[in-house]
């Protein structure tokens, strides 16, 4: 007979978060002293399944920091932002058809594709801007030699099964 | 995938404060109907109203905004992929280096704790667990003979007479680079020079800035020839006003660490002020014998590969410690500690300091028990001490050296180190206490025996050079014993200043650590590791770099890597290309521990459901294999069903069998224990086959095995090592070749399940020889 503990079930939730973040906190953590230095924070943050915006990691940031800021953050800060973060779902990942239309916007006359040129204006100039080296990075593996466009239904597919 | 209504929700739950492009009023409607709002033609001459424009410029900056919100969170997932490999490969190698230090944990366990029982076991011992490291120059001139080889006319490689020219430097790079073999009696020629050469060296070389314009430093190449070569392609040939300084680690794990030393050396030969090799802790030939070079050196020097490697042992022992720049630039391999002793690092006798080795002396063994190990004084009792102090060779009454050497502890980490990991930051490792009781009379003795020389190593000495060769660096405070890798310690910053300041010095260039970049600052720029082995797990897992420094003393870094092929992989396929190899190296781990672990999983399964969850999963695992992995995020590569959250840990194992083996059975505990255990069985053939010959009598291999499988607690009958001698020696002629044991070990494990046991006689009685001649097979 199954009866169900809404207590137990969030207790079990909670710590089958906490090791989670553990686990990927120590990924970072080269020392094995329950610290990682900030500016690894951010991607830290994405590889528990969270899509913030530039902005919105900077003040989940604000919230983790010392406040004197040492250059790394600790795990004990961490955990219990993170885990509000889980549990409340924030940030959840982009879904792949906003994702599509997202570039649609940006091919109005729908041909199908972006330019290079045209990639680089918008991921350079609008939202929140690419640094130089995010730009080749992206270019590499998006921008179809021959063409010297990005096909981004094709792109998108590709990127999504590889995600995982 | 989320749905469009989970995504409006939570845009609406965000709280953020700075300007987003989320925040404008319009939000729910827009992300609704983002695409009923795709403006359609461009504005038309007439231009449209400001608040279609405004529309306009704030859509296409939100889909800018979320394609980059989008990317970086895939960037960042590669990224954990690629930290996740990378730990990968450095738990498996730091637990194979601890597997180094349990082996010689288990040669000094045997040395104090065994009692031989007859006197065929006990020559046996003596045997095997001695050196003979420090010959007498006779003996070494003897040993290099190069004279009476002769080099065959159809000899078509590199030549060398000495003196040394730089053309012949210069020529011996592009020999290798063509594939050629140096003949053995270059080598031993070269090696002999090289050794003349170190030895007017001090221990701490000092290089200015004035002779040479620039300083190229450059770390850890691990036999890979090709970054070599690299660097001297990129950076140019050594000369006179182009100073070099290689920082240790020249060997082992690459396949071509014998060119690298003897273009190295033949450098140095040739520029001795400006050409310099700091020691590393792979120059070492305990570390060599497990780690590659040994077997290197074996396969291209089949004749002669043991005169080499004994010659190239003494010239390890003689690579001086530290080099210093101006006075202001301290370059070592490792790091440092928090009682950093430069004037004794320069007074002590540096060819009589090896960190690895197993001494075997009365001085050492009181070092060992010192160290706080339990089994201390009653069972000393056991081992017959006078024996071990009279035996003839070991303990010198000669000029040169005169006392043994300076018994340093069976292993790094045994260096006293009381009370070791979570020390705080007031660095209280305490200073390891010397034997006491004095030492023993007979050292007296040949001290009075011996000729004025230098500071005995003492166990402060030995302790310094650990230091420097095994040490790395930590962000945080304080300064506490590096139990990863059993010797040295971590220090934090604090001991860096320390250091610095008491030296009057501007920092620390050091090596022994692989930076994904190929080198790293830390300690506020004050510590620079630079790492010179390119793609060191695999192409493209990391960049190798060097660094120059001018009279300003300014680092200017270099970063390549030694493989056309990577830059043309996005970092997607590089990654993907380095995860399938260490995930290969993974899985052998894996499967190595499969009974182990199928009983940790039925622990988490108490009502034998043959499920598990993915937690309990990820428990067991850790439990069995102690590499300290994030099994959570590795989890999507190594298990597939992840449907609700639960495995059938059976089907599990067997998939992860036929991943390992195509024909046979995984049944049994004897091919596990073998296959887990096979770097260590490697590296104790190896010490067992001191002749190098490559072959090991049966009756060695036994004796062996037995000793190795009561220490390691692997319940191993007799019948079954004999029937694993009997079936491996397939000739019949009483001898084993390593290298098809090896390789046959899975085989072996069948047949021996086969074939009848009860005709292998029992291996208690060591006085007979044992399996050799089986009466049936």
């Amino acid at each position: 007979m199954w009866r169900i503990n809404l207590w137990e079930g969030t207790e079990l939730v909670v710590a089958e978060f906490h090791k989670k973040i553990k686990d990927a906190f120590e990924v970072f953590d080269h020392e094995a002293n329950n610290t990682v230095d900030v500016r690894e924070i951010r991607t830290i943050i994405r590889s528990l399944g969270c899509c913030p915006s530039e902005g919105e990691l900077h003040d989940l940031i604000v919230e983790i920091e010392e406040e004197e800021p040492t250059g790394y953050i600790r795990f004990e800060k961490f955990l219990p932002v993170m885990t509000k973060v889980l549990l409340e779902k924030r940030y959840r990942p982009i879904p792949e058809d906003i994702l599509l239309r997202s570039f649609e916007v940006l091919d109005p006359s729908k041909r199908g594709f972006l330019t290079k040129e045209e990639l680089i204006k918008y991921m350079t100039e609008e939202g929140e801007p690419f640094s130089q080296e995010e730009m080749e990075e992206m270019l590499s593996a998006a921008i179809d030699p021959e063409s010297n466009s990005i096909r981004y239904k094709d792109y998108i597919a590709m990127m999504v099964v590889d995600d995982g | 995938m989320g749905t469009l209504k989970a995504h409006r929700a939570v845009t609406s739950m965000e709280k953020s404060s700075s300007p987003s492009p989320f925040r404008d009023g319009n939000t729910e409607a827009q992300e609704g109907k983002i695409h009923e709002r795709c403006p359609s033609p461009p504005p038309s001459p007439g231009g449209p109203s400001l608040l279609a424009r405004i529309s306009t410029h704030f859509t296409a900056f939100k889909a800018a905004a979320l394609i980059q919100r989008w990317y970086r969170r895939y960037m960042a997932r590669l990224e954990t992929r690629r930290r996740c490999t990378w730990r990968i490969f450095q738990s498996i190698e730091y637990a194979g280096q601890q597997d180094q230090v349990k082996l010689h944990d288990f040669f000094s366990y045997l040395v104090d704790h065994f009692t031989p029982n007859s006197n065929h076991e006990r020559d046996f011992l003596n045997c095997k667990f001695t050196t003979e490291r420090f010959l007498q120059d006779s003996e070494m001139e003897k040993g290099s003979d190069y004279e009476s080889i002769e080099v065959p006319d159809n000899y078509t490689g590199p030549r060398l007479s000495f003196p040394l020219l730089p053309d012949h430097a210069t020529a011996l790079v592009e020999a290798f680079r063509l594939k050629q073999q140096l003949h053995a009696r270059y080598v031993l020629n070269l090696l002999h020079e090289t050794r003349k050469h170190l030895v007017q060296l001090p221990n701490i070389n000092r290089v200015s800035t004035c002779y040479s314009e620039e300083i190229t430093v450059c770390g850890d190449l691990h036999g890979q020839l090709d970054d070599l070569i690299f660097i001297f392609h990129k950076n140019g040939l050594p000369s006179p006003e182009r100073a070099y300084v290689f920082n240790g680690d020249f060997v082992d794990r690459g396949k071509e660490s014998v060119e690298i030393l003897m273009i190295l050396f033949a450098f140095m030969l040739v520029y001795p002020k400006e050409f310099r090799l700091n020691r590393g802790n792979h120059e070492d030939h305990m570390v060599n014998l497990r780690y590659g070079l040994t077997k290197e050196v074996m396969h291209k020097y089949k004749t002669h590969g043991k005169k080499i490697l004994k010659i190239l042992q003494d010239v390890f022992c003689w690579l001086h410690l530290a080099t210093l720049v101006d006075e202001k630039v301290l370059i070592l391999h490792g790091g440092v500690s928090d009682m950093p002793d430069l004037e004794l690092l320069a007074k002590l006798d540096r060819h009589k300091v090896l960190t690895t080795e197993v001494v075997v002396s009365t001085l050492g063994r009181k070092t060992r028990r010192q160290k706080g190990k339990q089994p201390a004084k009653e069972k000393a009792a056991r081992v017959p001490a006078p024996e071990l102090a009279l035996r003839p060779g070991r303990l010198h009454l000669g000029s040169r050296g005169g006392t043994g050497p300076a018994a340093p502890p069976a292993s790094p980490a045994a260096a006293a180190r009381p009370g070791d990991p979570g020390l705080d930051g007031a660095g209280s490792r305490q200073a390891p206490q010397e034997p006491g009781g004095g030492e023993p009379p007979a050292l007296h003795a040949r001290s009075r025996l011996g000729s004025p020389e230098p500071l005995q190593p003492t166990q402060e000495a030995w302790k310094q050079v650990v230091d420097i060769l095994w040490s790395d660096p930590m962000a945080q405070e304080g300064c506490k014993a590096n139990t990863v890798r059993g010797g040295g310690c971590y220090f934090g910053p604090s001991v860096t200043e320390q250091l610095l300041q008491k030296y009057n010095l501007q920092f620390l260039i050091r090596s022994h650590e692989r930076k994904p970049e190929g080198y790293e600052f830390c300690h506020r720029r004050k510590v620079l590791t630079i790492f010179s082995a390119s793609n060191y797990y695999e192409v493209g897992s990391n960049r190798g770099a060097y660094v120059k420094l001018g009279p300003a003393l300014t680092p200017y870094i270099v970063q390549y890597q030694a493989n056309k092929e990577t830059h043309r992989l996005t970092m997607r396929q590089r990654i993907s290309r380095v995860e399938e190899s260490a995930l290969r190296s993974l899985w052998e781990k894996l499967f190595a521990s499969s009974l182990d672990l199928l009983g940790e999983f039925k622990k988490h399964d108490a009502d034998k459901t043959g499920l598990i969850t993915l937690s309990a999963w990820a428990e067991a695992v850790e439990s069995v294999l102690h590499l300290g992995l994030p099994w959570r995020m590795l989890k999507p590569q190594l298990v597939n069903s992840s449907t609700d959250n639960t495995l059938e840990y059976k089907s599990w194992l067997e998939d992860l069998a036929k991943e390992q083996l195509s024909r046979e059975n995984i049944q049994s505990s004897l091919l596990e224990t073998l296959y887990r255990n096979r770097p260590n069985l490697e590296a104790i053939f190896r010490i067992t086959d001191s002749d190098h010959s490559g072959f090991i009598s049966l009756d060695e291999f036994r004796q062996t095995w037995k000793l190795f499988s009561s220490h390691m607690n692997i319940d191993i009958t007799d019948d079954c090592i004999c029937d694993l001698a009997r079936s491996i020696d397939l000739n019949r002629d009483g001898h084993i070749d390593i290298n098809e044991f090896l390789e046959a070990f899975r085989i072996v494990e069948q047949s021996s399940t086969e074939g009848d046991t009860s005709d292998c006689p029992q291996a208690t009685n060591t006085d007979n020889s044992g399996c050799s001649k089986p009466s049936k097979r």
